[in-house]
């Protein structure tokens, strides 16, 4: 397939899948005011401190992570929607990478997830009067799409990683909070138990996080985005390979269908 | 006799047909690492914030987790049988209604006490606070409390339930509001006026406030104000649960409405 046509596949792709994520409750109203409960609940506890910056902190780290819990909790179920459709099969005899097709979808979770970042920055101006305004806009933009995007990446790996899993939603659910706290969104990495630290280093969210917060205070983030872009790429080369041998194993045991 | 089978025997039959949270596929991500991973997330935040101790966030997020089970329990078992299209055949029975709800109310007790038991001892354990068996004990007593409470307010959301498509999101809404009005994360003086005015009438406030209360070494005879606050909210929300669902059962049935289709 040429590039153009690929291209096409993913747009539409997401296109669809995005308005058939608008069709259901659960899926778009919830995605926005989940998470919004849990960043309430810890910006009532940094504002209880009385410390501005902190709260900018913690304001800027739960815009941002809100996007996890979109895809944690419905990147994990993608396949099982498609096993439901009874269009995994179809997906899988296409001619167009099963793994393309499987990002696309992604892609549409992942931007129900920017509502719940437009959402929780709006929350946090208004209700907490957390007035962000990064010292360099474009590149804590870019930071904040990176971010952003490795969230993509992980919900991808998640979602082919658990295809013989029938209650992949419990899993997506238990990942939720693990990464709020560990990819340092709303406590620093230092502050985390030593053991725990490696752990965090080996997630591209941290240094997108890490990058968005270099960018706000005015210092240089292409460290952090050159990690943040190797650990990235190694998550996304993992999923693609991770996706071809699982599909290769379901189909060969004729487990596709779970049924 | 006929109604304590009923209570005993069918409230654990409903409960493992209906609940499918109970598969440990389900149960250990759900109930075991999602109550942690909540603990761990905002006892970090506390010390990072520098305000309050480990005890006071492990002991009331590890109550407060309890509304999960509770809230979605109490309402699979009663939705659960619309969505399986037999709400009309146990209607349809002889079966006394306040033993067929009372009776799938107790094991969703019994599960959101144990997981809330293991988010306490896990929880000290992992932040390496000290467990004290006798403190266990009191605390315990409190959680049955807070459990009560948080299963008669799921009595009301199952009603509700009676009458909308998805449940599930009205128990996840349900759970957020508790998680912010209930004090758990929060300190009272830090919340907000309408908010802590709204979580002295909803479940958890009272019973989280009386765990830790035993947490900090005070005995059961300081903490009966709470305790009793809670248990009567909780029969306050119970009783209410069981008049909405006669209430819509009988406008359901006349409407034509019980089954989803």
């Amino acid at each position: 397939m040429s590039a153009g046509r690929l291209l096409r596949l993913v747009a539409v792709s997401w296109y669809l899948h995005l308005k058939m994520l608008h069709r259901s409750m659960f899926d778009s109203v919830m995605q926005v005011v989940w998470p919004l409960f849990f960043a309430t609940t810890a910006l009532l506890v940094y504002r209880a401190t009385g410390d501005r910056d902190a709260l900018s902190y913690a304001a800027t780290g739960a815009a941002v992570v809100t996007v996890w819990s979109a895809v944690s909790s419905n990147a994990s179920g993608i396949l099982q929607r498609e096993r439901a459709f009874g269009t995994l099969e179809l997906l899988v005899a296409a001619p167009a990478p099963f793994s393309l097709s499987i990002m696309s979808i992604v892609l549409a979770v992942t931007t129900t997830g920017g509502y719940a970042v437009a959402a929780t920055l709006l929350w946090s101006r208004f209700v907490f009067g957390v007035h962000l305004a990064p010292a360099w806009p474009l590149p804590f933009a870019l930071a904040l799409v990176a971010t952003v995007f490795s969230f993509g990446v992980l919900g991808f790996l998640l979602a082919v990683a658990a295809v013989r899993y029938r209650a992949v939603f419990a899993l997506g659910g238990a990942l939720e909070l693990p990464l709020w706290l560990a990819c340092g969104f709303l406590v620093p990495v230092a502050l985390l138990p030593s053991w725990l630290r490696p752990l965090s280093w080996l997630l591209p969210p941290t240094w997108g996080m890490q990058a968005v917060r270099a960018a706000a205070a005015g210092q240089s983030l292409w460290a952090d985005l050159g990690l943040w872009a190797g650990s990235t790429a190694a998550y996304a080369a993992a999923a693609v390979w991770v996706a071809a041998t699982v599909l290769r194993s379901a189909r060969r045991h004729a487990t596709l269908s779970l049924t | 006799m006929n109604s304590l089978r009923i209570l005993v025997i069918g409230g654990l039959t409903t409960y493992r047909a209906l609940f499918n949270w109970v598969s440990p596929w389900i149960l250990v991500p759900s109930l075991l690492v999602m109550p942690l991973a909540q603990i761990l997330l905002f006892s970090y935040i506390g010390r990072s914030a520098g305000i309050e101790s480990d005890t006071f966030f492990v002991v009331g997020n590890a109550v407060q987790y309890s509304a999960l089970p509770c809230l979605l329990g109490t309402a699979s078992t009663v939705v659960g049988e619309r969505l399986q299209r037999t709400l009309g055949i146990v209607l349809a029975s002889p079966a006394p209604r306040l033993a067929l709800v009372i009776g799938r109310t107790l094991p969703v007790m019994l599960n959101g006490l144990a997981v809330s038991v293991f988010g306490l001892v896990a929880g000290s354990v992992l932040l390496g606070l000290p467990v004290r068996p006798a403190t266990l004990g009191l605390a315990t007593l409190a959680i049955a409390v807070s459990v009560f409470g948080c299963t008669g307010l799921g009595l009301v959301s199952a009603a509700v339930g009676l009458r909308l498509r998805d449940i599930a999101v009205l128990s996840t809404i349900l759970f957020g509001i508790l998680l912010l009005c209930s004090g758990a994360d929060i300190p009272r003086p830090a919340l907000p006026g309408w908010l802590a005015a709204a979580g002295d009438w909803l479940p958890l406030a009272h019973g989280i406030a009386a765990a830790r209360s035993v947490a900090a070494g005070g005995g059961i005879g300081g903490v009966g104000g709470d305790l009793a606050a809670e248990a009567l909210l909780g029969l306050g929300y119970g009783m209410a649960g069981v008049l909405m669902l006669r209430l819509l059962e009988r406008r359901s049935r006349s409407a034509g409405a019980l089954d989803l289709t």
